[in-house]
């Protein structure tokens, strides 16, 4: 793992394209998207892990960003909310109102865009053990999970 | 249709307050109180000036301002004293955030303990330390606010309908019980965060996630003795609200944080623990209840008391201690009433609106009632609720007569719930040796309680190619109204939805007024402005059009993007060619840009009267009718949330998906509110929950099946018909559910949140009762 000491310039692979920040060494994943790459769909909602709203993906997986360090994420392939346009699970969100005031909204689709790159069809069990690590206010989250349902690939 | 918003937040580019703001920004940190009742001996804050990069370190002795919405005792920073643990006692300013945050750990506050109100019991005792010994002295914004010398007590509203005392003799059944429900976090997503700036002329800039923006602008100028035209608020996306960002919080430490360095911009956003302990929560309440009701089961009489725990400061809490009485009855007529509803001061968080504004805590009572009634008559508990449903011709509680188009159809709401739950096929039933299944319905009703004469407007421009812009003040903090009022303008100026587009944000320099995006109030006080708006627009474009078909603009019809002759629709214009005047064929103009005005303000509403209750606070109901089924295992004492309904009365649904899914996150919080959510506090009065980790809210596989239907039944008053129905998802779900875990167990679950902890305790309670 990389080691830094002081403000130190570290390169990251965000959303495709290789980015210089300086970072200090208690700074978070999160702080560090928002603050200096401007990448605000990331979203604070606890800075503890608990509600989701940061999660991004790291080499594929959801993340919080939150108990992340930045230079942890040196090396990996870092995906934000902005580094998907028209996905499946973004049209899914929208043609089925799986949001409202949208605040987790980034969160919850970087889980479930993860979730059927890695299970494209999932059971029940799956589904709920993946999406019990964000929280929504908002909605009932069966909105939620029509629009993840109407993704599956149902081969049965 | 997809919501407007939709594209922007699926993709994350819904910019929300937080979202991004001038490198020049100075960052704010609080230093909270420790202790929730103590005395400020003093505060030295040398420590915090000698960090780098401070530029302010700002205590309460600075700040005299005593700020609320009805009664104005709150500090902006506590001075004397703090009164609940978590209370802001000094802010700092500094570069950075984390300099800032260092320099609040270098604040040393001597605090001398006073005894702690940490209970509705504490408060109300003949010798309870006060909270507020200054009490009588606050300013009042209203007249209708009745704080009592020497105690806790900030409010008292009074019901006094028909004759009590005849009530009871009418009566052939009596029951009595008593309930408790808990302060609640809002727990929304985004923290409450705000920037304020003081520019060079003297003017401010707010920039802030609030859901009323025109009412934080004239609080502002009061408190500070600002010109209300000098002051700009702009609110974006709002990432949720739930009532809890409508008064100022982080507003007003901004703005003195800004005023201490000399007007620079300065960020002040909650931690997610400050926006348990520091921001204001949902009140608590306890409540006393005796109903009687005649052998047939119609209700005869209704006597309750409700203490509302407001916490240390009123905020909002004496209005919606006026909320509790005037719903005492809920969906129910009732003849005789007595009933008071006592707002109580503790050191507990202070709280402010919160979805359903008090309602929660009456219709909990009443339909929790209803069914130890139903149980004690041997009826049916849904055919009671039918017997004695509210309908025309009947008065509510503060003696309002009820019409069809002010109440709805309630009864129609039960029947078709019951055939939703299949009521009539059991709602109790044995599954296996250990697992029970039942069924619990519970009715609500909600009308407002807004200021008599709260207001909205709406502006309508066009664009050169015939394209509306709507303009309004509605916060789009979830529920969609950023979709609902383009459709509602899009329906009247008979064009497609897709043709409108509507402010996102908004500014109050550049926005009309709207009171605020709250009390379920949006589409009905919005609703109808956008339509006098409409009207407006198509009186202007008849009139343009008038000019260059040579007629008069009352033969003039506008459908479908057109301007056309009604005895001659060949002879038609397209709305760009209107819109912006017309032109005859030499090129001379006529006419002018069309600009649709439109307002609303309440009618026919009142002051409750101080010893009756009587008097109008709202210009309708939203009624409806609730069920949820759960499973109970026997040997666990745990329990499963199967199916939960609702069958609302709307009117006249507007957009569709977005009311059901309106109605069905309201059922989720809910049943999230009744199954395991509350404020904690530790004997000396300090919150302990104050994370998602200790504070659990529901998550995506703790929840049942969830359907929402409506009947329409419509508001003569309303924008085509319509009600709101914002929050009254909410209402009815903690008893609905309360009252089929209740039968399933065998128990009386009388205090909320029953989680599998307080179920174990009550059932195994009975079991030991039951074997003495």
């Amino acid at each position: 793992m990389l080691k830094i000491s002081g403000k130190t310039i570290i390169t990251f692979n965000i959303n495709g394209s290789a980015h210089e920040v300086t970072v200090r060494p208690g700074d978070t994943l999160l702080e560090v998207l928002r603050s200096r790459l401007g990448l605000t769909g990331t979203k604070v909602g606890c800075e503890n892990g608990d509600c989701g709203a940061c999660t991004v993906l790291v080499d594929g997986w959801p993340v919080k960003s939150c108990l992340m360090l930045a230079v942890e994420g040196v090396g990996r392939a870092i995906t934000t909310i902005e580094g998907l346009t028209n996905t499946p699970v973004q049209n899914a969100f929208a043609n089925f109102s799986a949001f409202q005031c949208g605040f987790c909204t980034p969160g919850f689709i970087m889980v479930c865009h993860s979730l059927l790159m890695h299970h494209p069809n999932p059971d029940d069990y799956t589904i709920e053990s993946w999406l019990q690590s964000n929280i929504c206010r908002c909605t009932s989250y069966q909105e939620i999970s029509a629009a993840v349902r109407s993704l599956i690939k149902s081969d049965a | 249709m997809i919501r407007k918003d939709a594209w922007l937040k699926v993709h994350g580019k819904a910019k929300y307050n937080d979202d991004g703001y001038p490198a020049a920004c100075l960052q704010a940190r609080l230093l909270t109180s420790v202790f929730a009742h103590a005395g400020i001996l003093s505060v030295d804050v040398s420590g915090a000036w000698a960090v780098p990069g401070v530029h302010a370190v700002v205590t309460g002795r600075e700040s005299a301002v005593l700020t609320g919405p009805i009664l104005q005792d709150m500090p902006i920073l506590a001075a004397e004293k703090v009164r609940y643990f978590g209370e802001p006692v000094a802010i700092v300013v500094a570069d950075e955030e984390w300099q800032a945050a260092q320099a609040v750990k270098s604040i040393r506050v001597e605090y001398q303990p006073l005894p702690v109100v940490n209970t509705i019991e504490d408060a109300l005792a003949s010798n309870a330390p006060l909270v507020h010994p200054g009490l009588m002295q606050y300013a009042r914004t209203v007249p209708d606010v009745y704080p009592e010398e020497n105690t806790n007590i900030a409010n008292r509203v009074k019901i006094r309908k028909g004759d009590i005392a005849q009530g009871w003799k009418d009566s052939a059944v009596v029951v009595e019980a008593e309930y408790r429900i808990p302060q609640a976090s809002h727990a929304f997503l985004e923290t409450r965060n705000a920037r304020a700036q003081i520019l060079p002329g003297g003017q401010v800039v707010i920039h802030t996630a609030n859901q009323a923006p025109h009412a934080l602008r004239s609080m502002l100028a009061k408190y500070f003795s600002l010109s209300e035209n000098d002051i700009t608020v702009e609110v974006p996306f709002v990432g949720g609200a739930y009532g809890g960002k409508i008064n100022p919080h982080p507003e007003l430490l901004a703005y003195i944080a800004s005023r201490a360095v000399g007007g620079r911009e300065v960020r002040v956003a909650y931690t997610r623990e400050e926006s348990f302990y520091t921001s204001p929560c949902k009140t608590g309440a306890k409540v006393v209840m005796k109903l009687g009701a005649d052998r047939t089961g119609r209700l005869q009489a209704l006597q309750a008391e409700y203490y509302i725990d407001c916490g240390a400061y009123t905020d909002t809490a004496p209005v919606m201690a006026k909320a509790v009485a005037g719903s005492c009855s809920g969906a129910y007529y009732i003849p005789h009433i007595q009933c008071d509803s006592v707002c109580v001061y503790t050191n507990h968080v202070y709280t402010t609106s919160f979805r359903g504004f008090g309602h929660g805590v009456s219709t909990f009572a009443i339909e929790r009632t209803m069914d130890k009634l139903a149980d004690r008559l041997g009826m049916d508990p849904a055919q009671l609720r039918l017997l004695n449903a509210a309908r025309e011709g009947d008065d509510s509680p503060t003696q309002v007569t009820y019409t069809k188009s002010n109440l709805g159809d309630i009864s129609a709401c039960i029947h078709r719930m019951k055939e939703i739950m299949q009521w009539d096929n059991g709602i109790w039933t044995k599954v296996s040796d250990s697992v029970i299944r039942a069924k619990g319905m519970a009715c609500f009703t909600k009308t407002s309680t807004t200021p008599t004469d709260a207001s909205s407007s709406a502006i309508v421009t066009f664009c050169s190619d015939g394209t509306v812009n709507l303009n309004c003040s509605v916060i789009e903090c979830g529920p969609g109204m950023t979709s609902s009022l383009p459709k509602l303008l899009a329906q009247r100026l008979k064009i497609s939805p897709d043709k409108v587009s509507v402010n996102l944000t908004v500014n109050t320099h550049a926005h009309p007024v709207h009171w605020k995006t709250a009390a379920s109030m949006s589409t009905y006080m919005a609703g109808n402005a956008v339509l006098t708006a409409a009207d407006d627009a198509i009186r202007q474009l008849k009139a343009n059009a008038a000019l260059a078909l040579k007629c008069s603009p009352d033969d003039v019809e506008i459908d479908n993007g057109m301007a056309y002759l009604k005895e001659n629709p060949q002879k038609y214009l397209e709305l760009k060619d209107i819109v912006s005047g017309v032109k005859d064929s030499t090129g001379s103009a006529l006419g002018g840009p069309v600009i649709g005005c439109g307002h609303f303000i309440m009618k026919h509403l009142s002051h409750l009267d101080r010893e009756t209750g009587k008097g109008q606070t709202g210009p309708y109901w939203t009624a409806g009718a609730q069920a949820v089924e759960v499973e109970y295992d026997l040997t666990e004492y745990t329990y499963r949330l199967v199916r939960a309904a609702t069958v609302l009365d709307a009117g006249s649904v507007i957009y569709p998906e977005g009311a059901a899914s309106q109605v069905m996150g309201a059922m989720n919080m809910g049943l999230s509110c009744a199954t395991r959510e509350a404020n904690v506090y530790a004997p000396g009065g300090e919150l302990k929950n104050t994370s998602f980790r200790t504070y659990k809210v529901m998550h995506f596989a703790e929840n049942p099946r969830y359907t929402v239907e409506f009947v329409e039944t419509p508001n003569i008053s309303g924008p085509m018909g319509a009600r709101g129905l914002g929050e009254h998802g909410i209402l009815g779900m903690p008893a609905a559910f309360a009252n089929a875990l209740s039968r399933a167990a065998g128990v009386q679950l009388d205090s909320l949140p029953v989680t599998n902890e307080a179920l174990w305790y009550s059932v195994t309670q009975s079991q030991q009762e039951k074997s003495r």
